[in-house]
């Protein structure tokens, strides 16, 4: 196989119009000059390492994307990073200890087998957890709570042992 | 341990990183400023190319490269067959980049190389490709019609591979029965849909000059064996590494992806890592596809419903190109007879070439649709002789003590026999019974239909061969240091759990926690002998070789134990991380033992001291490692199937149809599963549960909508209907653990069998509950309102 | 599976908005972009210029007045959702958002985008058809009023003008006494209506229906009301027979072609099963007293 040498006059980064963004990523203000076309996921899994955040269909239908925006889940990648300027961003490496130690949704999920390829795991978690800070009283019925889970697609587990994390958490969880 | 780890309910070691988000997918791996690969894709099922411009997309700004076919040097070639068979002639397989003509809608084309995924699809909208479309026929049973429109000129018919097997006499069975039975099924084109996508990146580093390749793959090292072929090196210097993979189902394991071969090429060429990572619609449009066949099956049977004898014959849709060769056809071939005796079958089968993206094995691999052809004749066979469901079954169902049942002349997708190994179908078939308890369900039912209520009962069989050879290996090592065991296989995982079943078998025989056992797959580097993960094979044939590996290593450990300790053998027990002299409380941790068996050992931590504590590990006069010895614990073992080892279930469902919107409801659904000995069963029933989602996708949600010009209509999340958590129902799981007489741990796979009976259960269903509508009969999955709809008014009489 | 370029601007105030928007006709305006950005990611739309609402001043928040819910520009779905205000005008309104896509969709997504963007399965559209709303639009020669009978033209067209904003929409309250109802049937959860119905139903003091509006959505080019459905249930003591014959009649408002997701002939059976079902729920409420 033929070697090129490295093409030295290639640039690093597209010639798109740029933005200042200033955006609060799990409790740190971040700013950066990114493509306007950038989408939030893409930032923070290119931009910022955060790379818990998974794509899975950027057109909004299975989740896995999911992170709080102003404490309320959404989907990522069908919000623009300079959308989000001026706005606090939560994603999944926000949750667990210092120490490692899992939040309670974590380890709701771990104790009831609730992964498997754990691709769609953080967009659920996102999701449940912007349901449990919320005001609303979640419904922890069966029904309930698939209603509460539809809008994350899950390829692997059935859902049902997701069912039950979420229950066991919402145990777990101090009310409020 | 004082608790036996194989059999318990042990949580998986690999959740903490993935809840935490630290999971190493291929995109989330950091590399040093790469580049993005995009593809040009073919907007036609069938056309020539009659010119490719790709001048506009070289001058955009932040592009690197561009190649068309034409620029591919040794990778302008057809790519590999994977498995040849007789039964095919001259098979095609698919250029990474097509010259001359496109076969399906989304063959690349094109690959641009950017400085972002972003500019890449900006630049590959830029190339201009001109095309004279050809016409095409698309459904199966048109494109075998005399005068279809061909995929390939060479293919008349569009015959891609025809074979029939025959086991037993039928031809002098068929005139000794006294009723017959035919039906056709169709079961529709369908997709694996992972959650993530295929990825690959590569780099390459011209100091050592090796190639790294990150591949979202089932099957690393034949993917290193053919990258290090095809560019002509040694394999020592192609590492590629399958990370944490989002789900796979099959998908993920086509040698080779035009993607997995070109961006290696360009990180080779380009001197700086590039990446291509599969977006949604190109997973639509380019990953394989499965599912589509139509099944004329004819059972003769006697009046008693015992079946004599099998007719099945199958066309089977192999999409544009045939790289897998016949193994879909050839599994849901030799799955037909079921559980049932059936000692004649004669089953034949057509691969046809059609204009679509190439069909290679998705979860069930063919079983899912034979399973839905037997089911579905044997529920027909039962309304026309007038017997129950069950009791037609019953009669059929192989017995215990009839295994193994060999169906001698038929050879499984491995090219080994067809033996039935081990099961006890009726206590199955007798605890699904028992949860349904159909007599309760028929007064329920007719208490229903009274209040215009509409209840049906649903019920498949399956069976299904697991655990394919050839082989899978096992190196277990256990640290010095911390006294922790590296285990390694061939093998990758997208979810299954081995880490953690692989740790499970380990550690009970070297008497150590189970988080001690740390699995390494999915790299070249750690060990590079060994299959893929696919074919519910990784329990079975990697889990016995780590098996056997660890019990070499047991073996090394007492030794040196019995040594140090200066004890018999005999006496010597392993548990909790330690070797301990039976009923005394003297012992020599792990880490003391690792150290002792190296000759050289500096003190570097107090495992080291305290191995100075002990007798020496090795008692010989002569040189420190003795002829043969090696030092350290450490040992290889493999494993190698004689044939394939055959796991069942069986599915009942009870389902309400509400006929004024045809909503189908499932209001419980039980599942009897036989895998054999169970490593975890908190897993099994994972994969079973999956399984069964991804079943229902198929019966009722999920088909590739082709339309006549063989344009994928869903070729998105919006309107390919993957179930969320409110459409699958709670599924309750019970097991029976009938050993597998074939390996040492008495195992059989589990990873596709959820997904194998659930059409053939939903469409007995509802067809049970639609009846005295006189709806006809369910015999195609998906079953959509639409169908519903439409048996309906033909039973209204419009 | 990424968007083409465009230009993006973030306007402070409506002026500045419709200015861009008059301007650069390729523009389009971007509020929560959870129908506008699918499109864009899928190179379904590429729109020279995002004109990005969320700072401009007064397009936010819900309020109750005049007999009418007001619902400005940027408020997102699941605000009207959960607004106790907007439930007490019309209980409808939360109804059918449970039905809108997801949780996580409806708390970035804004009603009026939706009603903009106009999907002819959409429910919002549908609601704001069936209350009898309207939307208020903004342009360079200053607001109208554009009843929602006029603004959905076609599936994906409104009868906004390129370089007009709109600003706010006005669903109408609950008229006193009537009852209301919606449903749909979708083949999987929060996707677009195969078939939705919304139906308010009010009875006179002789306990014969008055007032009977029944609209639909998901069957043909835009949502609409089934003017024919509604004629066999006015006046009517909504019993058996007339939910029956209201249902039937409702089958030839259905022109939507056969699709992926539905036949036209079984589109039908679902939007007559969902008449007689939605209004028969909406009749017992108005009997109940809501």
């Amino acid at each position: 196989m033929p070697r090129a040498r490295p093409r030295l006059s290639v640039p690093s980064v597209s010639s798109d119009p740029r933005a200042r963004v200033s955006i609060t990523v799990n409790g740190e203000q971040v700013e950066r000059e990114v493509s306007v076309r950038l989408l939030l996921s893409d930032f923070l899994r290119h931009e910022l390492r955060l790379t818990g955040t998974h794509v899975g269909c950027e057109h909004g239908v299975c989740g896995a994307c999911t992170v709080l925006i102003d404490g309320k889940a959404g989907r990522s990648c069908l919000t623009f990073a300079v959308q989000a300027s001026g706005h606090e961003v939560r994603t999944i490496e926000s949750l667990a200890g210092e120490d490692g130690s899992l939040h309670p949704i974590q380890e709701a999920f771990r104790e009831c087998h609730a992964l498997q390829c754990g691709y769609c795991t953080p967009g659920m978690i996102m999701n449940i957890l912007g349901l449990f800070e919320s005001e609303e009283k979640l419904d922890l019925s069966d029904e309930g709570i698939r209603l509460a889970l539809s809008g994350n697609l899950c390829r692997c587990t059935g859902y049902q042992n997701i069912v039950a994390a979420v229950r066991k958490a919402a145990e777990a969880m101090p009310a409020g | 341990m004082s608790t036996r780890a194989f059999g318990s309910r042990i949580r998986r070691t690999i959740d903490p990183a993935l809840l935490r988000g630290e999971g190493a997918f291929v995109d989330d791996i950091p590399l040093a400023n790469p580049l993005h690969a995009a593809f040009v894709r073919s907007p036609y099922a069938r056309a020539r190319i009659l010119s490719i411009d790709v001048a506009a997309a070289r001058a955009h700004p932040g592009v690197v490269a561009v190649y068309t076919g034409e620029d591919i040097g040794v990778l302008d070639r057809e790519m590999p067959l994977l498995i040849p068979h007789s039964s095919m002639r001259d098979a095609r397989t698919q250029r990474p980049l097509a010259k001359g003509d496109v076969y399906y809608v989304g063959q690349t084309i094109v690959m641009v190389v950017a400085v972002d995924r972003y500019t890449a699809e900006d630049a590959a909208a830029l190339v201009e490709v001109e095309y004279e479309p050809r016409p095409v026929a698309v459904d199966i049973e048109e494109a075998v019609k005399p005068g279809a429109p061909l995929v390939h000129d060479t293919h008349p018919g569009n015959v891609a591979a025809y074979f029939v097997q025959v086991s037993g006499k039928p031809d002098e069975a068929i005139p000794e029965a006294e009723h017959v039975t035919k039906i056709k099924v169709r079961v529709e084109r369908s997709t694996a849909a992972p959650m993530e996508c295929r990825a690959v990146a590569a780099q390459f580093d011209p100091v050592t000059g090796e190639l790294t390749v990150w591949d979202g793959t089932q099957a690393p090292i034949s993917v290193r064996g053919g990258l290090a072929s095809i560019f002509n090196l040694d394999e020592d210097k192609v590492r590629v590494i399958a990370p944490n993979v989002g789900g796979g189902f099959g998908q993920k394991v086509l040698l080779f992806y035009p993607d997995e071969l070109l961006v290696p090429m360009a990180a080779m060429q380009l001197g700086r890592p590039v990446k291509y990572i599969e977006d949604r619609r190109e997973n639509f449009i380019g990953s394989s596809q499965e599912r589509a066949q139509v099944h004329a099956i004819e059972l003769y049977a006697k009046k008693t419903g015992e079946v004599i004898a099998l007719r099945d014959s199958f066309l089977h849709d192999t999409g544009a190109f045939i790289p897998y060769g016949i193994a879909v056809a050839q599994v849901a071939s030799t799955s037909i007879a079921g559980p049932y005796r059936i000692p004649n079958i004669w089953v034949e089968f057509t691969a046809v070439y059609t204009p679509t993206v190439p069909v290679t094995p998705y979860r069930g691999c063919g079983r899912p649709q034979s399973c839905f052809a037997i089911e579905r004749a044997m529920d027909q066979l039962a309304e026309e002789l007038g017997l129950d469901r069950f009791e037609v079954r019953r009669r059929n169902l192989i017995a215990e003590d009839q295994f193994p049942w060999t169906r001698e002349g038929l050879l499984f997708a491995d090219g080994l026999r067809v033996s039935l190994d081990s099961g006890q179908y009726q206590k199955a078939l007798d605890m699904v019974s028992e949860k349904l308890a159909p007599k309760d369900f028929a007064a329920e039912q007719a208490k229903a239909r009274a209040a215009g209520r509409y209840l049906g009962l649903g019920l498949a069989f399956y069976v299904e061969g697991t655990g394919l050879g050839p082989y899978e290996g096992g190196h277990i090592k256990v640290h010095p240091i911390t006294g922790k065991v590296y285990v390694n296989t061939g093998l990758t995982t997208q979810g299954q759990g081995h880490e953690t079943v692989f740790a499970q078998i380990v550690a009970d025989q070297l008497g150590v926690a189970v988080e001690d056992v740390i699995l390494v797959e999915g790299d070249t580097r750690a060990f590079d002998w060994g299959v893929a993960t696919f074919a519910s094979r990784a329990a079975t044939v990697s889990g016995n070789a780590i098996h056997k590996a660890a019990l070499l290593v047991r073996k090394q450990i007492i030794h040196a134990a019995a040594n140090m300790l200066e004890a018999s053998e005999d006496d010597i027990e392993l548990r909790d991380g330690a070797a301990w002299i039976r009923g005394t409380d003297r012992r020599a941790p792990l880490a003391a033992i690792a150290t002792a068996t190296n000759p050289l050992r500096y003190a570097f931590n107090e495992a080291a001291k305290a191995a100075t504590q002990f007798a020496p590990a090795s008692r010989h006069d002569g040189p420190p490692l003795d002829e043969g010895q090696h030092p350290g614990l450490e040992a290889t073992d493999y494993y190698s199937p004689a044939c394939a080892t055959w796991a069942y279930g069986v599915h009942g469902a009870i389902v309400e149809v509400d006929p004024d919107l045809c909503d189908v409801k499932i209001r419980k659904y039980v599942c009897i599963h036989d895998c054999g000995n169970m490593i975890n069963p908190t897993l099994v029933e994972g994969q079973v549960m999956g399984g069964i989602a991804q079943g229902l996708g198929g019966a009722m949600y999920e088909r590739i909508e082709y339309d006549r010009e063989g344009n994928p209509q869903n070729a998105n999340f919006v309107d390919f209907l993957v179930p969320y958590a409110t459409e699958v129902p709670n599924v309750e799981v019970l097991h029976l653990e009938t050993p597998s007489p074939l390996n040492p741990l008495g195992v059989k796979g589990v990873g596709e069998a959820g997904c194998i009976a659930v059409g053939a259960v939903i469409a007995s269903g509802i067809e049970d509950a639609l009846a005295p509508l006189g709806a006809g009969k369910f015999r195609q999955t998906p079953i959509t309102p639409s169908m519903i709809h439409a048996a309906l008014e033909g039973a209204d009489g419009r | 599976m990424k968007p083409a370029l465009f230009e993006y601007s973030a306007p402070k105030t409506v002026h500045e908005a419709i200015a861009l928007l008059a301007t650069d006709p390729g523009a389009m305006v971007l509020a929560g972009g959870q129908s506008l950005v699918p499109a864009m990611n899928l190179r379904l739309a590429s729109p020279s210029r995002l004109v990005d609402i969320q700072h401009v001043a007064g397009l936010h928040g819900i309020s109750v007045e005049g007999g009418k819910i007001v619902v400005k520009a940027m408020t997102r779905h699941r605000e009207l959702e959960l607004s106790e205000a907007a439930y007490r005008a019309n209980p409808i309104i939360r109804e059918a958002m449970a039905h809108v896509a997801h949780i996580p969709i409806r708390n970035r997504g804004t009603v009026v985008g939706s009603l903009c963007h106009a999907d002819a399965a959409a429910e919002m559209p549908m609601i704001l058809v069936l209350t009898g709303g309207s939307v208020v639009a903004e342009g360079p020669s200053g607001r109208r009023t554009i009843a929602a009978d006029d603004f959905f033209q076609f599936h994906m067209t409104t009868s906004r003008r390129p370089d007009e904003l709109i600003v706010e929409a006005h669903f109408p309250v609950l008229p006193e006494g009537a009852g209301a109802a919606f449903d749909e049937f979708t083949r999987r959860h929060g996707d677009y209506a195969i078939a939705a119905v919304g139906a308010i139903v009010g009875f006179g003091e002789d306990g014969r229906a008055r007032g009977v509006r029944v609209a639909t959505c998901g069957i043909g080019s835009r949502p609409m009301r089934l003017a024919e459905a509604e004629a066999r249930l006015e006046g009517t003591k909504i019993e058996a027979s007339d939910l029956a014959a209201a249902g039937e009649a409702a089958k030839a408002a259905v022109t939507a072609p056969d699709d992926m997701h539905a036949t036209t002939s079984y589109r039908r059976r679902v939007v007559s099963t969902l008449v007689r079902r939605v209004v028969e729920t909406a009749a017992r409420r108005a009997r109940k007293g809501r």
